[in-house]
This record gives structure tokens, sequence and C-alpha cells, in this order.
């Protein structure tokens, strides 16, 4: 049974489709980019899958089951806009996940912490903008979860802050878990990926492993997808 | 051992040809275990996945072979080494004179050439 299954997904809103017929399976063990520019639908599948929304028709299915909270408990989201309030201390929200998930494992989240030599009593609101997306990497990356899906997590952050975080997810996804990570920063990613799913306009428009993708057009997936989708 | 991709081409492909070379340069030596997928995925920042795809194709070679429970080991057979040696010799070896050519110097210009470079 696959780890996530996206059967005849649609979704409208307003009588606006904004998702067409998506058809996605997932196996165990695989990352795999969800690569679209924006606005073309990458966060609603999200969103379909993390049951904050409903399809309009089709199904997402979970270990073979509809989203439930059953599901939540085996699936880590990094969403694209944070819901912790930043006038939290890092401290505070490693408790507050602690918490909240029982798959939390607060002595990993210190040691990923460790590593980034962060004052655990600091709040949110006083780190820039990449010092809080590694910390929400953190408590996402430190729950032992099934799926682990990360919406846009590079999005503004320096080189070495992209490097920590493509360490972060390689180290800390076991063999058992798959992840999956949405982006239009493809050339910063495309190394770890396994397998590629381009959308476009609510519609897939190419699916394949990364290194099939590269040997059949022989360029890097960023290119075939500049290809693609020229403005 | 220190990895470095392009984005062009399957990274597969360049980690055994990068892993290759570790074991010709006895980076790897003869006969030495090898690091687990996941180690040599980490030091390469590559998906495990990706590694274990590449081990697959060095062992396809016979460059590596695995011990059951003990992990995966470099070939202890020097003769394969030296030929996979000499094939990659002879592949660098092409692309030199044919770039030589290139800048108007035949095969004996370029032999002669390399000659009066070594005495210098």
């Amino acid at each position: 049974m696959e780890l996530l299954e996206c059967i005849h997904l649609s979704k409208e809103f307003d009588n606006k489709k904004v998702l067409k017929d998506i058809n996605i399976k997932i196996p165990r063990g695989k990352i795999v980019g969800l690569l679209g520019k924006n606005g073309m639908g990458k966060t609603t599948i999200i969103k379909l899958i993390n049951d904050l929304l409903t399809p309009t028709s089709g199904e997402v299915l979970i270990n073979g089951k509809r989203p439930s909270v059953e599901s939540k408990k085996i699936i880590s989201y990094l969403p694209e806009r944070t819901y912790l309030d930043k006038g939290m201390t890092v401290k505070e929200t490693f408790k507050f996940f602690e918490e909240f998930y029982d798959n939390f494992d607060s002595k990993k989240a210190y040691e990923l912490l460790k590593k980034l030599d962060l004052d655990k009593d600091m709040k949110l609101t006083k780190m820039s903008k990449g010092m809080q997306e590694k910390v929400q990497l953190i408590l996402v990356m430190s729950r032992k979860a099934d799926l682990y899906i990360l919406d846009e997590p590079l999005g503004g952050v320096d080189p070495a802050t992209r490097d920590y975080i493509l360490d972060t997810i390689l180290s800390n996804f076991n063999e058992g878990a798959s992840v999956i990570i949405s982006t239009h920063l493809i050339a910063d990613i495309e190394r770890i990926l396994d397998e590629v799913i381009f959308i476009d306009k609510g519609k897939i428009v190419l699916t394949g492993s990364a290194d099939d993708v590269r040997k059949r057009e022989k360029t890097s997936i960023d290119e075939v997808f500049r290809r693609m989708f020229k403005c | 051992m220190k990895f470095d991709f392009d984005n062009e081409r399957p990274i597969y492909i360049q980690l055994v040809e990068q892993l290759r070379i570790g074991i010709l340069t006895s980076t790897f030596s003869i006969g030495d275990k090898i690091p687990s997928v996941r180690d040599l995925a980490m030091l390469a920042k590559v998906n495990p996945n990706t590694m274990q795809k590449a081990l697959a194709e060095l062992e396809e070679e016979k460059l590596i072979y695995t011990e059951r429970t003990n992990g995966k080991f470099v070939t202890k057979d020097v003769k394969l080494i030296n030929k996979i040696r000499d094939n990659l010799a002879k592949e660098k070896a092409k692309e030199f004179f044919s770039s030589m050519k290139k800048i108007g110097m035949d095969e004996n210009e370029t032999i002669d050439y390399l000659q009066d470079l070594i005495k210098k």
C-alpha cells in the first residue's frame, strides 16, 4: 500500500478550478519535489493532503485511508506561513510541540539546535527570517513521522541556511518515511530529490525519477523546468 | 573524500565516477570496508537512494562486493582495478589528444611536445 495516494483529485474555489484531476502515488523512502511556479496549485495539494481543505472531487489516501486525526499523527507539516506564536522562545516552542505531538523527540530537537549555536531562550521575534525557518524545520523534522511535507522551506533564506536545511532534511528522514518538498527554487534542491512532480495551472505536467529526467533531457531539472514554463 | 556535482547529468552516474576514482586512488583501499550507504550519502550530501543506486552499479562492475552481515568492501582483485584504470586512462588520453588536435597539433607533435615539456 502506498504511503500517499491522490486519486483524480480536483479542487474548485468559487467555480474556479485550481486543481484538475491530480494523480500522485508516493511510496515510502522517497524525497519528492513538488515543483511549480507560484499560484499553480502546490499549496492547495498540500492543504488537501493535510485535511485543511476538502476536495471538490477525487480523494486523498494516506496509508489507504482518508485524511483524519490519525493521518495528522503521521504527517509532519511545515506550512508556508508559520502558525507559531512568535512571542514564544525556542524552548517554549519545543515544549508546545512536545505537548501537542506524541512523536515529537525533544532530545533530537535540542541536538539539532546545538549545531546551530542558537540561544534556546531567544524569542522568535528577535530572530532573523533564516533563523526562524531553521527553528521551524527543527520542530518539523524532530517528529517521528511517516510523511514530512515541507511547503517552500527555502523561501528567502541565504545559501548557508539553505545548506543547513538540506542537510537537516537528508539526515533526519528515515527509510520508512517520505518527504515532499514544494518549491519553485529548483536548482537549490534538485540534488536531493528522488522524484519530481511538475505542476502547472492546476495540472500535473511531468512526473518521474529526477535522474531519469536528467538522462532523457540531458540537462538539469531546473533547466527542464525553465524551458517548459518560459514566461 | 570530497564530492562535486553538476546538475546537468544524473547524480548517480557522477557518484559512480567519483567513487570509482576513489577506489583507483586508494581513498578506499583494496579490501577495505566502505562506509554505510547512509554515511556516504551524508558525506556526498545526496539522497541515500541515489547513493544506493551508485553502489549497486559499482557492485555490478565488481569493484565492490557485499559481505552478508558485514557491509560493503572494496574488491581485492588488483587485476580488475588495473583494468578499470587502464580503461579510464585510455579515455582521458583520447580526450587529451582530441583537444590538442583542436589547437593544431597531431598525435606525434603532441607526444614530442610532452617529452620536451617533461625534460624541462
